[in-house]
C-alpha cells in the first residue's frame, strides 16, 4: 500500500529520490557530498535520499538570504501578503498529495493530514497574509513640536528550526509570519521527517523570490548547531526540548539575538464532576476530549496526558473513556478510517515503551494498552504503540515528563483547590483543558492553572489568531497570532523634531 | 555505594567512539517535547551547567547532569543509559552515528533511598 501510494503522488508533484539543499532559488548540492537515507514510520523503510548538511551548507544559505533580505525587506506589505496568499492557494490546490506526503514522512493518519494539518497551513499563511496588510505603526506625540514615529522593520536573516511532529505545519508555523514580517529565512527541517518541507518548497519555489526561503537539511550537531550559533542569523527559533532549547539560549547570547522556544509540556485535562450531570452531546464532547491524548499518536506538545478526574464520578467515568479509548482504530496510516498511525522514529518508539514501563514499576495500574501494537504486513516492520491509560498519582515520572506517544496518566482530585494544585504541579505551562458546565468554575479554573493556553470545553484546536506558547519552563514567546510579526520584527522610531528652537544648554 | 545513574554496555562503548571523534564529553538529561525525556551527549563545556543544575554522577568517565527542577521529580529513580537504533536528538552527537541514547529507569529499593540520603 505504501509503495503504491509513493508511486501515485509521485506521478503527479514533483517528489525526488534524492534532496539536495534548497539555497537561493536553486538546488545545491550539500558541499561535502553525503546523503542520509529517510525512512518511512509506516514500515521503518527507506523512502529516499536527503543531504546530510554541514556549517559550510549552512554558510552557503546564509548568503543566499543575505542577498535577498534588502528587497524582501523592502517588498511593500501588499506585495509579501500577495506572495502569502498564493501560496495558501498552490498548497490548497495540492492538498490531498500534501497530506499523503506527510503522512508518509511522519506516519501519522491521513486523516489528520488531510482535515487538520494541511487546512491549518493553508489559513496559517492567509493569516499572515491579513494581518500584515492590516499592521499599523504608531504616531505619539511627545509635544506639540516632537514626534516619535514608530515603523516596523524585518529583523533581516533568521533561522528556523522544525520539529518532527508536525513537519509541514510547524515550518508554516514558522514561516508565515517570518516571511510577512519581510524576513529571509534558513529553515532546518528535523532530519526524522525531511521529506514533506522538501515537497512543499519545490510546489511554491517559483512563487518566492531566490533566497528568501532556504532549506538546509542534516543532522543537529552538524546542520542545527552551526545555523543556531551563526553570527549571520538575527534570531532563532526553536520548537523541541529544554535541554536544546538551553543550548540555544547559549549560543544566541553569545550573539545577543532574540530566541523564541517551544519546549514542550504535560498538559493537565481536567474534568469536573458535573461533566456526567446528563449524557448527553457535551458528555459525549468531553469524553472526546479525553481520547484526545491519542491525536497525533500523542506526538503533541499540548498532549492531554494528564487527566485529572473529580474523585465523586471518576468510576463511572473512567468505565466511559476506556471504553471510547477502546474504539480507537489502530491501522495504515493512509486508510482513511485508521485513527492513529506510526510513531515518528525507532527511538521514539522505544522511549514511550521505557515510560510505560517505569509506570508499571512506579506502580500505576494499566488501564488498558500498554504496550507495543503488532500490526500485520508491510506495517510489522513499523513503529506503533497501543493507545494506553495509566491510573497512578501525579509524582509518578509517566505524569511529570512528557511521553510524547499514546499515553495517559489519570488520578483523581477532591475539589477545586485540589484540582489545580495538581494541575500546577509541573515543570512546564504549555497547554490545559478544563472541562465543566459551569462557567464560572470553568473560567476560575482556567485563569488559575499556569499554562499559556487553557482549552475550555474543548481540546486540540490551533487556529490561527489565538496565541500559543507557554509559561514556565514549556518556553519563551507565542506563535499562532499577529503578535508574531512582533517576535520578527525590529522598532525603528524616528524621534523627530518640529521645533526651530535650539535645546538651550550648550 | 548506589549510583543514581548507570551505563549499559553498549552506552559505554558508544561514549569511547565519540571520544574518539569528539574528546572529552558531558550528558545532560533533556525534559519536554520531541527528543526530550533523552539524554543529551555534548563536547565537554558545550553545554554550560548552572546553578539550576545538579549532577547525578559520572557514566563512561563523562559528568551526568540534570536540571534540579526536573531532578525533584526523578530523584527516587535510577537512570541507565543505553543505546538505541535511531535518529535525531536535538544537538546530540550521537545523531549521525543512527543510534541514540535512551533513558531506562527503575525505582530505588526503601534502603537505597535511605542510603543516598546518608550520602547527601
Amino acid at each position: 500500500m505504501l509503495h503504491q501510494a509513493i508511486q501515485t503522488v509521485k506521478s503527479k508533484l514533483a517528489w525526488r529520490d534524492r534532496y539536495d539543499n534548497f539555497i537561493g532559488g536553486k538546488w545545491v548540492a550539500p558541499v561535502g557530498g553525503q546523503y542520509f537515507t529517510n525512512v518511512s514510520p509506516i514500515t521503518g523503510k527507506p523512502i529516499g535520499e536527503i543531504a546530510r548538511s554541514q556549517a559550510a551548507d549552512v554558510e552557503l544559505a546564509l548568503d543566499a538570504a543575505h542577498k535577498a533580505k534588502d528587497a524582501w525587506g523592502r517588498a511593500a506589505p501588499a506585495q509579501r501578503a500577495l506572495v502569502l496568499n498564493r501560496i495558501a492557494d498552490r498548497i490548497e490546490a495540492n492538498l490531498p498529495l500534501l497530506a499523503q506526503v506527510e503522512t508518509i514522512d511522519n506516519g501519522k493518519p491521513i486523516r489528520e493530514t488531510t482535515h487538520a494539518d494541511l487546512p491549518l497551513g493553508v489559513d496559517h499563511f492567509r493569516y499572515f497574509a491579513g494581518v500584515l496588510r492590516a499592521q499599523e505603526g504608531g504616531i505619539s506625540e511627545v509635544d506639540h513640536d516632537t514626534v516619535a514615529y514608530h515603523f516596523h522593520e524585518p529583523l533581516g536573516v533568521v533561522g528556523q528550526i522544525i520539529p518532527w511532529n508536525f513537519p509541514l505545519l510547524m515550518a508554516i508555523w514558522k514561516l508565515a509570519p517570518a516571511l510577512a514580517a519581510g524576513n529571509c529565512v534558513v529553515l532546518k527541517p528535523a532530519e526524522q521527517t525531511p521529506l514533506s518541507i522538501m515537497v512543499l518548497t519545490e510546489l511554491i519555489a517559483d512563487l518566492l523570490p531566490e533566497g528568501v526561503l532556504n532549506v538546509v537539511n542534516g543532522f543537529g550537531v552538524e546542520a542545527g548547531k552551526p545555523l543556531a550559533s551563526n553570527k549571520r542569523i538575527s534570531k532563532i527559533a526553536f520548537t523541541g526540548e529544554t535541554t536544546t532549547g538551553r543550548l540555544i539560549m547559549q549560543y544566541a547570547s553569545e550573539n545577543l539575538i532574540p530566541v523564541t522556544l517551544e519546549l514542550g509540556g504535560k498538559s493537565p485535562n481536567v474534568f469536573f464532576a458535573d461533566v456526567m450531570d446528563e449524557d448527553d452531546d457535551y458528555f459525549d464532547k468531553a469524553l472526546e476530549g479525553f481520547a484526545l491524548f491519542a491525536l497525533n499518536q500523542g506526538e503533541v506538545c499540548t498532549c492531554p496526558s494528564r487527566v485529572l478526574v473529580q474523585e465523586s464520578i471518576f468510576d463511572r467515568f473512567i468505565e466511559r473513556a476506556v471504553a471510547r479509548v477502546n474504539k480507537i482504530k489502530q491501522g495504515h496510516p493512509l486508510d482513511p478510517s485508521t485513527m492513529i498511525g506510526a510513531q515518528a522514529s525507532n527511538d521514539q518508539l522505544e522511549k514511550i515503551l521505557s515510560y510505560i514501563d517505569i509506570g508499571r514499576k512506579e506502580g500505576a495500574e494499566v488501564l488498558t494498552g500498554g504496550g507495543r501494537a503488532n500490526l500485520e504486513g508491510e506495517l510489522s516492520t513499523g513503529y506503533y504503540v497501543q493507545p494506553t491509560v495509566l491510573r497512578g498519582h501525579n509524582k509518578m515520572r509517566v505524569f511529570q515528563e512528557e511521553i510524547f506517544g499514546p499515553v495517559v496518566s489519570v488520578t483523581t482530585f477532591k475539589d477545586f483547590d485540589d484540582a489545580i494544585s495538581i494541575a500546577n504541579d509541573t515543570l512546564y505551562g504549555l497547554g490545559a483543558g478544563v472541562w465543566s458546565r459551569n462557567g464560572t468554575q470553568a473560567y476560575r479554573a482556567g485563569r488559575a492553572i499556569q499554562a499559556g493556553r487553557v482549552w475550555t470545553n474543548c481540546y486540540h484546536a490551533y487556529p490561527a489568531h489565538a496565541a500559543f506558547g507557554g509559561y514556565k519552563q514549556s518556553g519563551i514567546g507565542r506563535e499562532n497570532h499577529k503578535m508574531m510579526l512582533d517576535h520578527y520584527q525590529q522598532t525603528k522610531n524616528l524621534l523627530v523634531s518640529y521645533s526651530p528652537k535650539a535645546l538651550g544648554f550648550f | 555505594m548506589v549510583e543514581r545513574v548507570l551505563a549499559a554496555e553498549a552506552a559505554l562503548a558508544l561514549i569511547d567512539k565519540l571520544r574518539a571523534i569528539h574528546g572529552d564529553l558531558m550528558f545532560h538529561q533533556s525534559g519536554g517535547c520531541c527528543d526530550g525525556s533523552a539524554p543529551m551527549c555534548y563536547p565537554k563545556g558545550e553545554f554550560r551547567i548552572g546553578g539550576s543544575d545538579v549532577k547525578l554522577g559520572e557514566i563512561g568517565g563523562c559528568e551526568f547532569f540534570m536540571s534540579e527542577s526536573q531532578f525533584e521529580y526523578w530523584k527516587h529513580t535510577q537512570l541507565l543509559i543505553d543505546v538505541v537504533p535511531g535518529r535525531g536528538s536535538g544537538f546530540s552527537l550521537e545523531s549521525p552515528e543512527g543510534v541514540r541514547f535512551l533513558t531506562r529507569s527503575r525505582v530505588f529499593t526503601d534502603e537505597e533511598v535511605a542510603e543516598l540520603e546518608k550520602a547527601a
